[in-house]
Protein backbone atom coordinates (compact mmCIF):
# COMPACT_ATOMS: atom_id res chain seq x y z
CA UNK A 1 0.00 0.00 0.00
CA UNK A 2 2.51 2.58 1.09
CA UNK A 3 4.79 1.76 -1.73
CA UNK A 4 2.14 2.09 -4.29
CA UNK A 5 1.29 5.49 -3.13
CA UNK A 6 4.99 6.94 -2.61
CA UNK A 7 5.16 5.77 -6.30
CA UNK A 8 2.14 7.79 -7.29
CA UNK A 9 3.51 10.81 -5.76
CA UNK A 10 6.78 10.64 -7.45
CA UNK A 11 5.10 10.33 -10.78
CA UNK A 12 5.38 14.23 -12.25
CA UNK A 13 1.89 13.69 -13.79
CA UNK A 14 -0.71 16.43 -14.59
CA UNK A 15 -1.05 17.92 -10.90
CA UNK A 16 0.90 20.98 -10.05
CA UNK A 17 4.45 19.68 -9.42
CA UNK A 18 5.66 20.15 -5.34
CA UNK A 19 8.77 21.83 -5.50
CA UNK A 20 11.63 19.24 -2.91
CA UNK A 21 13.27 21.14 -0.20
CA UNK A 22 16.48 19.98 -1.85
CA UNK A 23 15.55 21.49 -5.30
CA UNK A 24 13.83 25.16 -3.64
CA UNK A 25 16.23 27.85 -5.58
CA UNK A 26 16.87 28.99 -1.72
CA UNK A 27 20.66 30.66 -3.72
CA UNK A 28 17.77 33.02 -5.28
CA UNK A 29 16.24 33.81 -1.88
CA UNK A 30 19.35 35.12 -0.60
CA UNK A 31 20.23 37.21 -3.76
CA UNK A 32 16.44 38.90 -3.81
CA UNK A 33 17.39 39.59 -0.20
CA UNK A 34 20.40 41.22 -1.02
CA UNK A 35 19.04 43.41 -3.56
CA UNK A 36 16.24 44.16 -1.65
CA UNK A 37 18.79 44.99 1.40
CA UNK A 38 20.27 47.04 -0.94
CA UNK A 39 17.68 49.24 -2.60
CA UNK A 40 16.22 49.38 1.47
CA UNK A 41 19.67 51.81 1.71
CA UNK A 42 19.28 53.45 -1.04
CA UNK A 43 15.59 54.81 -0.48
CA UNK A 44 16.55 55.43 3.01
CA UNK A 45 20.04 56.24 3.64
CA UNK A 46 21.76 59.85 2.38
CA UNK A 47 25.09 58.36 1.15
CA UNK A 48 23.68 55.60 -0.19
CA UNK A 49 21.25 57.15 -2.32
CA UNK A 50 23.97 60.02 -3.37
CA UNK A 51 26.28 56.94 -4.72
CA UNK A 52 23.53 55.58 -6.56
CA UNK A 53 22.47 59.03 -8.10
CA UNK A 54 25.39 59.74 -9.15
CA UNK A 55 26.80 56.47 -10.52
CA UNK A 56 22.99 55.65 -12.18
CA UNK A 57 23.91 59.26 -14.05
CA UNK A 58 22.06 61.94 -13.41
CA UNK A 59 25.47 63.89 -12.69
CA UNK A 60 28.05 64.58 -15.52
CA UNK A 61 28.30 64.45 -19.32
CA UNK A 62 29.20 61.92 -21.75
CA UNK A 63 31.72 62.81 -24.05
CA UNK A 64 30.65 61.58 -27.76
CA UNK A 65 27.59 60.36 -27.15
CA UNK A 66 24.50 62.43 -27.54
CA UNK A 67 21.62 60.07 -25.46
CA UNK A 68 18.36 62.29 -25.72
CA UNK A 69 15.15 60.82 -24.64
CA UNK A 70 16.40 57.45 -22.98
CA UNK A 71 19.13 58.87 -20.63
CA UNK A 72 16.53 61.31 -18.68
CA UNK A 73 14.70 58.17 -17.23
CA UNK A 74 17.26 55.77 -16.73
CA UNK A 75 20.57 57.67 -16.32
CA UNK A 76 24.28 58.50 -18.17
CA UNK A 77 25.67 56.01 -16.13
CA UNK A 78 23.04 53.09 -17.00
CA UNK A 79 22.73 54.24 -20.25
CA UNK A 80 25.54 53.92 -21.48
CA UNK A 81 26.36 50.11 -20.17
CA UNK A 82 23.19 49.13 -21.94
CA UNK A 83 23.90 51.27 -25.18
CA UNK A 84 27.47 49.71 -25.47
CA UNK A 85 26.61 46.35 -24.51
CA UNK A 86 23.31 46.32 -26.61
CA UNK A 87 25.53 47.88 -29.70
CA UNK A 88 28.75 45.62 -29.04
CA UNK A 89 26.69 42.47 -28.86
CA UNK A 90 24.45 43.14 -32.15
CA UNK A 91 27.99 43.30 -33.94
CA UNK A 92 29.51 40.68 -31.80
CA UNK A 93 26.42 38.72 -33.11
CA UNK A 94 27.14 39.58 -36.71
CA UNK A 95 30.89 38.92 -36.41
CA UNK A 96 30.20 35.53 -34.55
CA UNK A 97 27.49 34.15 -37.39
CA UNK A 98 29.83 35.23 -40.32
CA UNK A 99 33.38 33.88 -38.48
CA UNK A 100 31.45 30.86 -37.21
CA UNK A 101 30.19 30.19 -40.91
CA UNK A 102 34.23 30.41 -41.96
CA UNK A 103 35.02 27.61 -39.32
CA UNK A 104 33.14 25.04 -41.09
CA UNK A 105 33.41 26.37 -44.86
CA UNK A 106 35.17 24.47 -47.20
CA UNK A 107 37.27 26.92 -48.15
CA UNK A 108 40.81 26.40 -46.59
CA UNK A 109 41.51 30.61 -47.03
CA UNK A 110 38.30 30.75 -45.06
CA UNK A 111 38.97 28.22 -42.49
CA UNK A 112 42.21 29.52 -41.42
CA UNK A 113 41.29 33.40 -41.27
CA UNK A 114 38.31 31.91 -38.57
CA UNK A 115 40.57 29.84 -36.82
CA UNK A 116 43.56 32.21 -36.50
CA UNK A 117 40.93 35.03 -35.56
CA UNK A 118 39.04 33.09 -32.85
CA UNK A 119 42.69 31.21 -31.40
CA UNK A 120 44.25 34.73 -31.35
CA UNK A 121 41.61 36.48 -29.45
CA UNK A 122 41.19 33.43 -27.02
CA UNK A 123 44.79 33.50 -26.15
CA UNK A 124 44.99 36.88 -24.69
CA UNK A 125 43.63 38.25 -21.54
CA UNK A 126 40.22 40.42 -22.38
CA UNK A 127 41.93 43.47 -20.08
CA UNK A 128 44.92 43.46 -22.44
CA UNK A 129 42.87 42.92 -25.93
CA UNK A 130 40.46 46.36 -24.80
CA UNK A 131 44.11 47.82 -24.71
CA UNK A 132 45.24 46.30 -27.84
CA UNK A 133 42.53 46.94 -30.03
CA UNK A 134 41.20 50.56 -28.66
CA UNK A 135 44.82 51.55 -28.49
CA UNK A 136 46.35 50.01 -31.61
CA UNK A 137 43.97 48.43 -34.22
CA UNK A 138 41.13 50.60 -34.40
CA UNK A 139 43.06 53.65 -35.06
CA UNK A 140 44.98 51.74 -37.74
CA UNK A 141 41.88 51.11 -39.30
CA UNK A 142 40.92 54.50 -38.75
CA UNK A 143 43.82 56.01 -40.08
CA UNK A 144 43.45 53.36 -43.18
CA UNK A 145 40.32 54.95 -43.69
CA UNK A 146 41.15 58.35 -43.21
CA UNK A 147 38.52 59.29 -40.31
CA UNK A 148 41.32 58.82 -37.43
CA UNK A 149 39.99 61.40 -35.46
CA UNK A 150 36.38 60.78 -35.68
CA UNK A 151 36.09 57.67 -33.99
CA UNK A 152 35.30 58.00 -30.10
CA UNK A 153 36.36 56.37 -27.00
CA UNK A 154 32.79 55.22 -26.90
CA UNK A 155 33.11 53.71 -30.76
CA UNK A 156 36.74 52.08 -29.99
CA UNK A 157 34.61 50.61 -26.65
CA UNK A 158 32.06 49.04 -28.48
CA UNK A 159 34.46 47.90 -31.71
CA UNK A 160 36.56 46.36 -28.62
CA UNK A 161 34.03 43.79 -27.42
CA UNK A 162 32.66 43.32 -30.70
CA UNK A 163 35.84 41.89 -31.95
CA UNK A 164 35.88 40.14 -28.33
CA UNK A 165 33.10 38.49 -28.37
CA UNK A 166 33.12 37.95 -32.03
CA UNK A 167 35.57 34.81 -31.57
CA UNK A 168 33.67 33.53 -28.74
CA UNK A 169 29.79 33.72 -30.37
CA UNK A 170 31.83 32.20 -33.60
CA UNK A 171 32.10 28.82 -31.54
CA UNK A 172 28.35 29.21 -30.52
CA UNK A 173 27.22 29.41 -34.04
CA UNK A 174 29.25 27.00 -34.96
CA UNK A 175 28.35 24.72 -32.39
CA UNK A 176 24.42 25.50 -32.90
CA UNK A 177 25.11 24.91 -37.18
CA UNK A 178 26.29 21.65 -36.47
CA UNK A 179 23.90 20.63 -34.00
CA UNK A 180 21.67 20.35 -37.07
CA UNK A 181 21.44 17.26 -38.70
CA UNK A 182 22.78 16.34 -41.60
CA UNK A 183 19.79 15.35 -43.45
CA UNK A 184 18.07 18.89 -43.29
CA UNK A 185 20.67 20.14 -45.07
CA UNK A 186 20.53 16.76 -47.50
CA UNK A 187 16.39 17.12 -47.91
CA UNK A 188 17.06 20.84 -48.46
CA UNK A 189 19.12 20.42 -51.28
CA UNK A 190 17.53 17.94 -52.53
CA UNK A 191 14.45 20.08 -53.60
CA UNK A 192 17.06 22.34 -55.24
CA UNK A 193 17.67 24.90 -52.43
CA UNK A 194 21.07 26.45 -53.19
CA UNK A 195 23.41 25.97 -50.36
CA UNK A 196 22.44 29.68 -49.09
CA UNK A 197 18.94 29.19 -49.63
CA UNK A 198 19.17 25.92 -47.26
CA UNK A 199 21.89 27.89 -44.71
CA UNK A 200 19.36 30.79 -44.43
CA UNK A 201 15.74 29.24 -44.35
CA UNK A 202 16.47 25.91 -43.36
CA UNK A 203 19.88 25.31 -41.16
CA UNK A 204 19.74 28.84 -39.33
CA UNK A 205 16.63 29.32 -37.94
CA UNK A 206 16.90 25.91 -35.97
CA UNK A 207 20.39 26.36 -34.88
CA UNK A 208 19.50 29.55 -33.60
CA UNK A 209 16.71 28.54 -31.93
CA UNK A 210 19.42 25.44 -30.21
CA UNK A 211 21.73 28.45 -29.19
CA UNK A 212 19.31 30.55 -27.78
CA UNK A 213 20.32 29.99 -23.93
CA UNK A 214 24.37 30.00 -24.88
CA UNK A 215 23.56 33.40 -26.84
CA UNK A 216 21.92 34.73 -23.73
CA UNK A 217 24.93 33.76 -21.60
CA UNK A 218 27.25 35.72 -24.06
CA UNK A 219 25.10 38.45 -23.43
CA UNK A 220 24.74 38.94 -20.04
CA UNK A 221 28.96 37.87 -20.28
CA UNK A 222 28.74 41.00 -22.24
CA UNK A 223 26.99 43.28 -19.56
CA UNK A 224 29.65 42.17 -17.36
CA UNK A 225 32.56 43.07 -19.51
CA UNK A 226 31.42 46.27 -20.66
CA UNK A 227 32.39 47.44 -17.04
CA UNK A 228 35.80 47.20 -18.83
CA UNK A 229 35.59 50.03 -21.19
CA UNK A 230 35.83 52.07 -17.96
CA UNK A 231 39.44 51.50 -18.88
CA UNK A 232 39.30 53.76 -21.80
CA UNK A 233 37.46 56.57 -19.69
CA UNK A 234 34.01 55.74 -20.95
CA UNK A 235 31.42 57.02 -18.99
CA UNK A 236 29.50 53.90 -18.05
CA UNK A 237 28.68 52.44 -14.42
CA UNK A 238 31.66 51.92 -13.57
CA UNK A 239 33.37 54.74 -14.48
CA UNK A 240 30.93 56.72 -12.83
CA UNK A 241 31.60 54.83 -9.79
CA UNK A 242 34.97 55.23 -10.32
CA UNK A 243 34.84 58.89 -10.04
CA UNK A 244 32.45 59.21 -7.34
CA UNK A 245 34.66 56.66 -5.05
CA UNK A 246 37.86 59.12 -5.74
CA UNK A 247 35.75 62.18 -4.92
CA UNK A 248 33.71 60.95 -1.97
CA UNK A 249 35.96 58.16 -0.71
CA UNK A 250 32.94 56.25 -0.05
CA UNK A 251 34.54 53.48 -1.36
CA UNK A 252 31.69 51.03 0.53
CA UNK A 253 28.71 52.89 -0.32
CA UNK A 254 30.27 53.04 -4.09
CA UNK A 255 30.90 49.55 -4.54
CA UNK A 256 28.37 47.70 -3.11
CA UNK A 257 26.00 50.25 -5.12
CA UNK A 258 27.67 48.95 -8.20
CA UNK A 259 27.45 45.49 -7.31
CA UNK A 260 23.78 45.95 -6.82
CA UNK A 261 22.84 47.57 -10.32
CA UNK A 262 24.96 45.16 -11.96
CA UNK A 263 23.45 41.68 -9.99
CA UNK A 264 19.79 43.32 -10.50
CA UNK A 265 20.25 43.42 -14.44
CA UNK A 266 22.27 40.08 -14.79
CA UNK A 267 20.11 37.81 -12.12
CA UNK A 268 17.13 39.21 -14.15
CA UNK A 269 18.27 38.40 -17.74
CA UNK A 270 19.10 35.02 -16.23
CA UNK A 271 15.76 34.24 -14.60
CA UNK A 272 14.45 35.10 -17.96
CA UNK A 273 16.93 32.72 -19.69
CA UNK A 274 16.00 30.34 -17.74
CA UNK A 275 12.14 30.63 -18.01
CA UNK A 276 12.68 30.53 -22.24
CA UNK A 277 14.68 27.38 -21.68
CA UNK A 278 11.95 25.79 -19.35
CA UNK A 279 8.90 26.99 -21.87
CA UNK A 280 10.84 25.28 -25.00
CA UNK A 281 11.92 21.87 -23.24
CA UNK A 282 8.15 21.51 -22.52
CA UNK A 283 7.18 22.68 -26.34
CA UNK A 284 9.35 20.11 -27.69
CA UNK A 285 7.97 17.57 -25.04
CA UNK B 1 12.01 4.09 -77.85
CA UNK B 2 13.21 7.55 -76.58
CA UNK B 3 16.76 8.31 -74.94
CA UNK B 4 16.26 6.82 -70.57
CA UNK B 5 15.72 9.51 -68.86
CA UNK B 6 18.32 8.36 -66.07
CA UNK B 7 21.63 6.59 -67.52
CA UNK B 8 23.95 5.39 -65.45
CA UNK B 9 27.42 5.21 -67.13
CA UNK B 10 30.52 3.01 -65.31
CA UNK B 11 29.62 4.29 -61.61
CA UNK B 12 32.08 3.76 -59.52
CA UNK B 13 32.05 5.39 -55.50
CA UNK B 14 34.95 4.98 -52.94
CA UNK B 15 34.28 5.94 -49.22
CA UNK B 16 38.51 6.77 -48.21
CA UNK B 17 39.61 3.03 -49.31
CA UNK B 18 36.16 1.33 -48.89
CA UNK B 19 34.51 0.78 -52.35
CA UNK B 20 30.85 1.32 -52.16
CA UNK B 21 30.09 1.25 -55.85
CA UNK B 22 31.34 -0.98 -58.59
CA UNK B 23 31.22 -0.57 -62.04
CA UNK B 24 27.48 0.39 -61.75
CA UNK B 25 25.08 0.53 -65.33
CA UNK B 26 21.70 1.16 -65.94
CA UNK B 27 19.36 2.47 -68.19
CA UNK B 28 15.96 3.75 -66.57
CA UNK B 29 12.92 4.88 -68.98
CA UNK B 30 10.13 7.40 -68.13
CA UNK B 31 7.79 5.78 -66.16
CA UNK B 32 9.43 3.20 -65.13
CA UNK B 33 9.70 1.87 -61.41
CA UNK B 34 13.21 0.42 -60.46
CA UNK B 35 13.25 -1.46 -57.18
CA UNK B 36 17.03 -1.96 -55.95
CA UNK B 37 17.30 -4.42 -53.60
CA UNK B 38 20.07 -5.96 -51.90
CA UNK B 39 21.75 -6.33 -48.58
CA UNK B 40 22.95 -3.41 -46.46
CA UNK B 41 26.17 -2.19 -47.25
CA UNK B 42 26.08 -3.46 -50.67
CA UNK B 43 25.82 0.50 -52.28
CA UNK B 44 21.96 0.41 -53.06
CA UNK B 45 21.78 3.77 -51.43
CA UNK B 46 24.75 4.79 -52.40
CA UNK B 47 23.48 4.63 -55.92
CA UNK B 48 20.14 6.27 -55.36
CA UNK B 49 22.56 9.53 -53.84
CA UNK B 50 24.52 9.52 -56.81
CA UNK B 51 21.33 10.25 -58.66
CA UNK B 52 20.46 13.87 -57.27
CA UNK B 53 24.19 14.41 -57.06
CA UNK B 54 24.32 13.88 -52.86
CA UNK B 55 27.01 11.54 -53.86
CA UNK B 56 29.59 12.98 -56.15
CA UNK B 57 31.02 9.72 -57.87
CA UNK B 58 34.29 8.85 -58.00
CA UNK B 59 34.45 7.94 -61.15
CA UNK B 60 31.65 7.28 -63.77
CA UNK B 61 28.83 9.61 -65.28
CA UNK B 62 24.86 9.99 -64.50
CA UNK B 63 22.93 11.65 -67.31
CA UNK B 64 19.44 12.88 -65.46
CA UNK B 65 17.36 13.42 -68.52
CA UNK B 66 20.41 14.13 -71.26
CA UNK B 67 22.00 16.42 -68.52
CA UNK B 68 25.45 15.40 -67.37
CA UNK B 69 25.49 15.61 -63.81
CA UNK B 70 29.52 15.78 -63.10
CA UNK B 71 29.81 18.08 -66.02
CA UNK B 72 31.01 21.37 -63.72
CA UNK B 73 28.81 23.62 -65.90
CA UNK B 74 25.72 21.87 -65.06
CA UNK B 75 23.82 23.56 -62.66
CA UNK B 76 22.68 21.10 -59.79
CA UNK B 77 20.13 22.69 -58.35
CA UNK B 78 18.27 22.94 -61.79
CA UNK B 79 18.52 19.00 -62.01
CA UNK B 80 17.27 18.50 -58.38
CA UNK B 81 14.15 20.67 -58.57
CA UNK B 82 13.33 17.70 -61.03
CA UNK B 83 13.96 14.84 -58.63
CA UNK B 84 12.52 14.45 -55.76
CA UNK B 85 13.94 12.49 -52.70
CA UNK B 86 12.11 10.99 -49.95
CA UNK B 87 14.77 9.73 -46.79
CA UNK B 88 14.40 7.01 -44.72
CA UNK B 89 14.11 9.59 -41.93
CA UNK B 90 12.11 11.77 -43.49
CA UNK B 91 14.00 14.75 -42.66
CA UNK B 92 11.41 16.95 -42.89
CA UNK B 93 12.16 20.54 -41.60
CA UNK B 94 10.74 20.67 -37.94
CA UNK B 95 10.63 24.37 -37.73
CA UNK B 96 8.25 24.27 -40.17
CA UNK B 97 4.30 23.20 -39.78
CA UNK B 98 3.34 20.36 -42.68
CA UNK B 99 2.04 23.17 -45.21
CA UNK B 100 5.32 25.01 -44.58
CA UNK B 101 7.23 22.26 -45.70
CA UNK B 102 5.66 21.69 -49.08
CA UNK B 103 5.65 25.45 -49.73
CA UNK B 104 9.21 26.41 -48.55
CA UNK B 105 11.12 25.07 -51.83
CA UNK B 106 7.74 25.89 -54.25
CA UNK B 107 8.42 29.62 -53.11
CA UNK B 108 12.34 29.66 -52.90
CA UNK B 109 13.19 27.12 -55.96
CA UNK B 110 10.17 26.92 -58.22
CA UNK B 111 9.30 31.18 -57.38
CA UNK B 112 5.77 30.62 -57.29
CA UNK B 113 3.78 33.06 -55.08
CA UNK B 114 1.93 32.15 -51.51
CA UNK B 115 -1.64 31.87 -52.99
CA UNK B 116 -0.54 29.01 -55.90
CA UNK B 117 2.23 27.48 -53.74
CA UNK B 118 -0.49 27.01 -50.93
CA UNK B 119 -2.69 25.63 -53.44
CA UNK B 120 -0.10 23.11 -54.77
CA UNK B 121 0.68 21.83 -51.52
CA UNK B 122 -2.93 21.94 -49.94
CA UNK B 123 -3.44 19.09 -53.25
CA UNK B 124 -0.38 16.91 -52.74
CA UNK B 125 -1.31 16.49 -49.01
CA UNK B 126 -4.67 15.56 -50.22
CA UNK B 127 -3.14 13.36 -52.22
CA UNK B 128 -1.31 11.29 -49.72
CA UNK B 129 -4.27 11.67 -47.45
CA UNK B 130 -3.49 14.32 -44.49
CA UNK B 131 -5.06 17.76 -45.86
CA UNK B 132 -5.93 17.76 -42.01
CA UNK B 133 -3.10 18.32 -40.90
CA UNK B 134 -1.52 21.46 -42.88
CA UNK B 135 -0.74 23.24 -39.72
CA UNK B 136 0.67 20.53 -37.68
CA UNK B 137 4.26 20.17 -36.88
CA UNK B 138 6.47 17.51 -37.55
CA UNK B 139 6.64 16.28 -34.04
CA UNK B 140 2.98 16.67 -33.37
CA UNK B 141 2.65 13.84 -36.83
CA UNK B 142 3.24 10.26 -36.68
CA UNK B 143 6.19 8.44 -38.47
CA UNK B 144 3.66 7.74 -41.12
CA UNK B 145 2.70 11.09 -41.07
CA UNK B 146 5.66 12.55 -41.65
CA UNK B 147 6.72 10.69 -44.40
CA UNK B 148 3.62 11.16 -46.12
CA UNK B 149 3.76 15.01 -45.82
CA UNK B 150 8.11 14.40 -47.06
CA UNK B 151 6.33 12.67 -50.07
CA UNK B 152 4.26 15.36 -50.45
CA UNK B 153 6.59 17.84 -50.46
CA UNK B 154 8.98 16.32 -52.67
CA UNK B 155 6.00 16.05 -55.34
CA UNK B 156 4.82 19.67 -55.25
CA UNK B 157 8.29 20.25 -57.10
CA UNK B 158 6.47 18.65 -59.98
CA UNK B 159 9.10 16.41 -60.77
CA UNK B 160 9.95 14.08 -63.04
CA UNK B 161 11.79 11.34 -60.81
CA UNK B 162 10.88 10.20 -57.35
CA UNK B 163 14.16 8.62 -55.75
CA UNK B 164 12.56 6.45 -52.61
CA UNK B 165 15.97 5.51 -49.80
CA UNK B 166 14.12 2.90 -47.71
CA UNK B 167 11.29 5.13 -47.14
CA UNK B 168 9.66 2.45 -44.46
CA UNK B 169 12.34 1.22 -42.81
CA UNK B 170 11.83 3.16 -39.97
CA UNK B 171 8.33 3.33 -39.21
CA UNK B 172 6.30 0.74 -37.26
CA UNK B 173 4.76 -1.50 -38.73
CA UNK B 174 1.43 -0.89 -38.96
CA UNK B 175 2.51 2.51 -40.77
CA UNK B 176 3.97 1.14 -43.27
CA UNK B 177 0.86 0.57 -45.54
CA UNK B 178 -0.39 3.98 -45.60
CA UNK B 179 3.12 5.09 -47.34
CA UNK B 180 3.08 2.11 -49.37
CA UNK B 181 -0.43 2.65 -50.23
CA UNK B 182 0.61 6.23 -51.96
CA UNK B 183 3.52 5.12 -53.71
CA UNK B 184 1.80 2.66 -55.36
CA UNK B 185 -0.76 5.58 -56.35
CA UNK B 186 2.14 7.30 -57.72
CA UNK B 187 3.72 4.39 -59.56
CA UNK B 188 -0.27 4.03 -61.06
CA UNK B 189 0.33 7.48 -62.14
CA UNK B 190 3.13 7.37 -64.41
CA UNK B 191 6.02 8.38 -62.59
CA UNK B 192 8.91 7.67 -62.93
CA UNK B 193 10.35 6.04 -59.42
CA UNK B 194 13.88 4.26 -58.27
CA UNK B 195 13.52 2.66 -54.71
CA UNK B 196 15.48 1.13 -52.28
CA UNK B 197 13.43 -1.00 -50.20
CA UNK B 198 12.79 -4.38 -48.24
CA UNK B 199 9.67 -4.28 -49.30
CA UNK B 200 9.02 -7.20 -51.70
CA UNK B 201 5.18 -7.17 -51.91
CA UNK B 202 5.76 -3.49 -53.00
CA UNK B 203 8.10 -4.52 -55.42
CA UNK B 204 5.75 -7.43 -56.96
CA UNK B 205 3.30 -5.08 -57.03
CA UNK B 206 4.35 -1.95 -59.02
CA UNK B 207 7.99 -2.68 -59.97
CA UNK B 208 9.07 -3.07 -63.44
CA UNK B 209 12.64 -4.17 -62.88
CA UNK B 210 14.70 -5.04 -60.01
CA UNK B 211 17.75 -4.39 -59.54
CA UNK B 212 19.71 -6.91 -57.22
CA UNK B 213 22.99 -5.61 -56.08
CA UNK B 214 26.11 -7.50 -53.46
CA UNK B 215 29.25 -5.71 -52.95
CA UNK B 216 29.06 -2.48 -54.81
CA UNK B 217 28.03 -4.32 -57.81
CA UNK B 218 24.60 -4.89 -60.19
CA UNK B 219 24.49 -8.95 -59.73
CA UNK B 220 21.01 -9.25 -61.24
CA UNK B 221 18.29 -7.34 -62.96
CA UNK B 222 14.88 -8.73 -64.05
CA UNK B 223 11.07 -8.50 -63.80
CA UNK B 224 10.03 -9.28 -59.87
CA UNK B 225 8.25 -12.27 -61.06
CA UNK B 226 11.54 -13.48 -62.88
CA UNK B 227 13.89 -12.55 -60.11
CA UNK B 228 11.75 -14.46 -57.54
CA UNK B 229 10.66 -17.59 -59.29
CA UNK B 230 14.12 -18.16 -61.43
CA UNK B 231 17.46 -16.25 -59.86
CA UNK B 232 20.23 -16.86 -62.01
CA UNK B 233 22.66 -15.89 -60.00
CA UNK B 234 23.79 -17.95 -56.18
CA UNK B 235 24.28 -14.84 -54.59
CA UNK B 236 20.88 -13.97 -55.85
CA UNK B 237 19.71 -17.53 -54.49
CA UNK B 238 21.29 -16.97 -51.14
CA UNK B 239 19.62 -13.07 -50.01
CA UNK B 240 16.36 -14.39 -51.44
CA UNK B 241 16.05 -17.40 -49.37
CA UNK B 242 17.04 -15.35 -46.31
CA UNK B 243 14.55 -12.58 -46.96
CA UNK B 244 11.43 -15.05 -48.23
CA UNK B 245 12.48 -17.70 -45.59
CA UNK B 246 9.25 -16.99 -43.06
Amino acid sequence: MTVQSDSLEDAPLTSTPKIRPDQFPFWLVIIIAFLGGMAYLVFTGEEYRQAFDFIWGNFGTLEGFEAQGLEGIIGRGLTMTLYITLTGFFFASIIGLFVGLGRISRNLVLRTLATTYIEFIRGVPTVVLIFTLALVVVPAVATFFGVENSVSNVSRAIAALAIIYGAYMAEVFRAGIESVPRGQTEAARSLGMTSYQAMRNIILPQAIRNIMPALGNDFIAILKDSSLVTLLAVRDLTQQAKLYSGSSFRFRETYLVLTFLYLAMTITLSLILRWYENRIRIEER
Amino acid sequence: MSEPIIQIRDLHKYFGDIQAVKRVDLDISQGEVVVIVGPSGSGKSTVLRCINHLEVPTRGSIFIDGVHLEDKKTDINKVRAEVGMVFQQFNLFPHLTALENVTIAQRLVRRRDKAEADAIAMAQLTRVGIPEKADAYPRQLSGGQQQRVAIARSLAMRPKIMLFDEPTSALDPEMIKEVLDVMLDLAKDGMTMVVVTHEMGFARAAGDRMVFMDEGEVVEIATPEDLYSNPQSDRTKLFLSKILSH
